[in-house]
C-alpha cells in the first residue's frame, strides 16, 4: 500500500501533472461517542470524513491525510483538553464535527488560541459564529437561528401565536429558545412560559403537564437527539395534540424520527440542512454511508462533517499549504460547492450559508420501507435561511 | 399554594409519585441485594436497561407482546443475574464491599457498551399496549392509563416483595442466612443457593422495573446509566438494606422531586442529593436503617 502510494506520487512529480504537495494532514474528529449524541455524529461522522478524503483522492493529489477520533462526552472541558492535547502533542491541523455546544464553544477557544482550524458540523448555537465568534472557526451545517426560521415561521403563518418551551438547560438549548422566541416575536406571536430542564433529561411529564396548563398554541422543544425523542414520545402518551395543542420538535434528527416511530413521529415538522433522498448526490452518497454504518442512513451532522473534510482538502490542494489562515482566508473567499449541500459561501464570521429544508415527516402508510421519512414542504434559499453578519453580532469583519 | 393552582399542584404530585414508583422497584432490589448479600450493586441500572432491552427483543424477535415479556423478562434477566453471581460475585463475599462495587460497576460498563455496540445510542420503539392506551381526565390533569398502571403495579410488587421477605418462611430463611450462613447451612439449608436466588431476585426486580419503562421512555443503552446514582441516594437515604425503608424514600423521593420540577426545574436534578446529604449528616444510618 505504501509502496503504491509512493510510486503513484513520484509518478505524479514526474508527470508534472499533480501538484508536487506531499502534505501530510492530520484531521480531529471530535463527538459523542457513547452519549446522546452518539448515533446522530459518533463512529458515522467519522465514517463521513473517511469517505470525504476518499472522495477527495486526497493520496493522489499528494496531501497524505490522517484521521484521528476521540469521544468529549458533551462534557466541555473534556472537549477542550483533548483539543488542546490534540493541537500541542499529536499535530492535528484542524479539528472537525464537535457536537454540544457548550463544548463546541471550548473547542473553538482552544482553537483560536493555538490558531488551529475547527470546522464544526454538529453544534447548533449561533453564539459560535455571533457573539462568540473566531476567526478560526467554520459552523457548517446548521444553527439555532435557522432551526427556529424554519419551523417557528411556517407554524405562525398557519396562526399558531402563542408558544410555550421546554428546553434544554445548556448553551444550545437556551440558544434555540432565544433565537426561537425572536421570531415568534417579531411576526406577532407570544410566549406564554417555559420550563428550563437540567441536561440531559427523561421525564418530561412535569414539564409537559406545565405546557399543556399553560394552553399555548405550541409547545417547542428547543432541545435534541435522546431528550426529543422522550418528550415527543411522552406527549403523545398525555393526549397533547388531541388536546389542540401542536408540538414543534425545533431540532429533529432522522435518527430521532428512526426512534420515535412513525406512530408517534408522523406529520412533524423538521427544518433540516440534509436529507438522503433529496436528489442524486445525496442519494449516492446516503447509500454508500448505509454500506459502512449498519444499514443506518447519514444524519445531516454526518453529512456536513463528509462536507466540511471535503471543502478543506480543497482549500489545503488550492493554497498548497495548511497554514490556518491561508486555508481559512481561502475557504472564506471561494464559494462552496460538493454534492450534499450544493453550492454555498462561507461569512466572514464562518457561518456556512447554504440552503436549508422544510420537511414533514411521512405516517406509516406513506413510507415505504427503512429511513424513507420525510416529504419535502419547501426549501429555504441560502440568503434567507440564516442570519446575516450584521444579524449575528459578531464583530470579526 | 406557593402562587401555583391547586390543580398544577395536583397534577405534579402524581407524577412524582408515578417517578417514584421506578425509584421504589429499583432501590427495593437494591436494598434486598444489600441487605442479605451485602453487595452494592452497581450494575443494577445496567440490568433495569437490560430489562427494557429484552422487552423490546421479545417483541421485535418473536412477537411476543408486553404482558407476556412482563412475566419472562424478569425471569430471563434474573437468571442472567443468578448466573453472574455464581460465577463472579460469588468469589469476592470474604472480601471488602468495595471489591463488589467495582466488579458491579465494570460488569455495567461492559453491558452497556456491548448494547450500545449493537443497538447504537438513540433509542428503540416500544409502544404503549393498546388495553392501556389513552387515559382519563381527573379535572386537574391528563392521566394516561399506562401511568396509573405502573403505580399499581409497582405498589403491588412493593408489597408483595415485603410480605415475601418479611412473613414466610423462605424470608425467614433468608434473613437467618444473612445473620449466621453458618447455622443456617447446618440446617440442611442450601445457603449459597439461597443467596444466588436472592440475587437473581432483585435483578429481576430492576428487569421489571425496565419493562414498565419500555414504553415510557426511549428503550436505549444509556437508560439506567443515570437512574441508578439517583437510586442509589434513594437507598441511602431510605437506610442500606432496609426494606421498608426503600420503599417509602422511593415513592417519597419522587414526590419531592416531582414537586422540584414544577417550582424550580433547575434544581431537579440535584434535590434528591442534596437531601441525602442532610439525611447522612442528622442520621448516618438513614431514615429506616438500623444503626449498627
Amino acid at each position: 500500500m505504501r509502496l503504491t502510494k509512493a510510486l503513484l506520487l513520484s509518478a505524479a512529480i514526474a508527470l508534472g501533472t499533480a501538484p508536487a504537495l506531499a502534505t501530510d494532514v492530520k484531521i480531529g474528529v471530535l463527538n459523542d461517542r457513547s452519549g446522546v449524541y452518539a448515533d446522530l455524529s459518533g463512529e458515522g461522522s467519522v465514517i463521513a470524513a473517511k469517505m470525504a478524503i476518499a472522495d477527495f483522492d486526497a493520496a493522489k493529489k499528494g496531501i497524505n491525510v490522517t484521521v484521528v477520533s476521540a469521544d468529549h462526552q458533551n462534557k466541555p472541558d473534556i472537549a477542550s483538553s483533548i483539543a488542546r492535547q490534540w493541537y500541542d502533542q499529536d499535530g492535528v491541523d484542524a479539528i472537525f464535527d464537535v457536537p454540544t455546544s457548550s463544548a463546541a464553544l471550548a473547542v473553538s477557544q482552544v482553537t483560536k488560541e493555538k490558531n488551529k482550524v475547527f470546522i464544526d458540523s454538529g453544534a447548533g448555537s449561533t453564539a459560535i459564529v455571533g457573539k462568540s465568534c473566531s476567526p478560526n472557526t467554520i459552523l457548517w451545517t446548521y444553527d439555532t437561528y435557522a432551526l427556529a426560521n424554519g419551523t417557528a415561521r411556517t407554524l405562525l403563518k398557519q396562526g399558531k401565536k402563542s408558544w410555550f418551551f421546554i428546553t434544554a438547560d445548556y448553551a444550545f438549548g437556551q440558544a434555540l429558545e432565544n433565537d426561537t422566541s425572536e421570531i415568534v416575536k417579531n411576526l406577532g406571536g407570544t410566549v406564554v412560559g417555559d420550563a428550563k430542564y437540567p441536561f440531559p433529561g427523561s421525564d418530561f411529564s412535569s414539564y409537559l403537564l406545565k405546557a399543556q396548563g399553560s394552553k399555548a398554541d405550541v409547545i417547542g422543544l428547543a432541545n435534541a437527539g435522546g431528550d426529543t425523542v422522550n418528550t415527543m414520545k411522552q406527549a403523545a402518551e398525555f393526549g397533547i395534540t388531541q388536546g389542540g395543542q401542536s408540538i414543534a420538535a425545533l431540532l429533529v434528527f432522522i435518527t430521532d424520527v428512526n426512534a420515535m416511530g412513525l406512530d408517534t413521529a408522523k406529520g412533524l415538522l423538521v427544518t433540516s440542512a440534509f436529507y438522503w433522498d433529496q436528489n442524486d448526490g445525496t442519494r449516492d452518497f446516503g447509500k454508500r454511508f448505509a454500506a459502512q454504518d449498519n444499514g443506518k442512513m447519514p444524519t445531516m451532522v454526518q453529512a456536513g462533517v463528509y462536507a466540511s473534510v471535503l471543502d478543506y482538502l480543497k482549500a489545503v490542494e488550492a493554497t498548497k499549504s495548511k497554514d490556518s489562515k491561508t486555508v481559512l482566508d481561502w475557504m472564506k473567499a471561494n464559494p462552496t460547492d460538493d454534492p450534499l449541500f450544493g453550492k454555498g459561501s462561507i461569512l466572514p464570521n464562518g457561518r456556512v450559508l447554504h440552503d436549508m429544508y422544510l420537511y414533514q415527516v411521512k405516517s406509516p402508510a406513506e413510507s415505504k420501507g427503512p429511513w424513507d421519512y420525510y416529504k419535502l414542504v419547501a426549501t429555504i434559499p441560502a440568503k434567507d435561511a440564516f442570519q446575516t453578519m450584521a444579524q449575528s453580532g459578531c464583530t470579526l469583519n | 399554594m406557593f402562587g401555583i393552582p391547586a390543580q398544577v399542584l395536583f397534577g405534579q404530585l402524581l407524577l412524582g409519585l408515578i417517578n417514584g414508583s421506578f425509584y421504589a422497584l429499583l432501590s427495593l432490589g437494591l436494598a434486598v441485594i444489600f441487605g442479605m448479600l451485602n453487595v452494592i450493586n452497581f450494575a443494577h441500572g445496567a440490568l433495569y436497561m437490560m430489562g427494557a432491552f429484552v422487552a423490546w427483543m421479545l417483541l421485535t424477535y418473536l412477537g411476543i407482546n408486553y404482558w407476556w415479556a412482563l412475566l419472562i423478562t424478569p425471569i430471563v434477566v434474573g437468571a442472567f443475574g443468578a448466573l453472574i453471581e455464581r460465577t463472579l460475585i460469588s468469589r469476592l463475599y470474604h472480601l471488602d464491599h468495595l471489591y463488589g462495587l467495582l466488579l458491579t460497576f465494570g460488569l455495567a460498563l461492559l453491558i452497556e457498551g456491548l448494547f450500545r455496540n449493537a443497538y447504537g445510542v438513540s433509542g428503540l420503539p416500544y409502544t404503549i399496549p393498546a388495553a392501556l392506551a389513552g387515559g382519563h381526565n381527573l379535572g386537574f390533569m391528563f392521566l394516561p392509563n399506562y401511568r396509573a398502571w405502573v403505580i399499581i403495579a409497582s405498589l403491588v410488587v412493593c408489597a408483595a416483595t415485603w410480605v415475601l421477605i418479611e412473613k414466610t418462611r423462605l424470608g425467614a430463611y433468608l434473613r437467618a442466612a444473612t445473620e449466621n450462613p453458618a447455622l443456617v447451612g447446618a440446617f440442611g439449608i442450601n445457603v449459597p443457593r439461597l443467596i444466588t436466588l436472592t440475587y437473581g431476585f432483585g435483578v429481576g426486580l430492576a428487569a421489571l422495573a425496565g419493562v414498565l419503562a419500555a414504553p415510557i421512555y426511549s428503550v436505549n443503552p444509556n437508560m439506567g446509566a443515570d437512574l441508578v446514582i439517583v437510586v442509589f441516594a434513594v437507598v441511602v437515604i431510605g437506610g442500606m438494606g432496609s426494606i421498608l425503608g426503600a420503599v417509602v424514600s422511593g415513592f417519597g423521593l419522587g414526590i419531592i422531586e416531582g414537586l422540584t420540577r414544577a417550582f424550580y426545574p433547575q434544581g431537579s436534578s440535584v434535590v434528591i442529593f442534596v437531601i441525602m446529604a442532610i439525611v447522612l449528616l442528622v442520621k448516618p444510618a438513614g431514615l429506616f436503617g438500623k444503626t449498627a
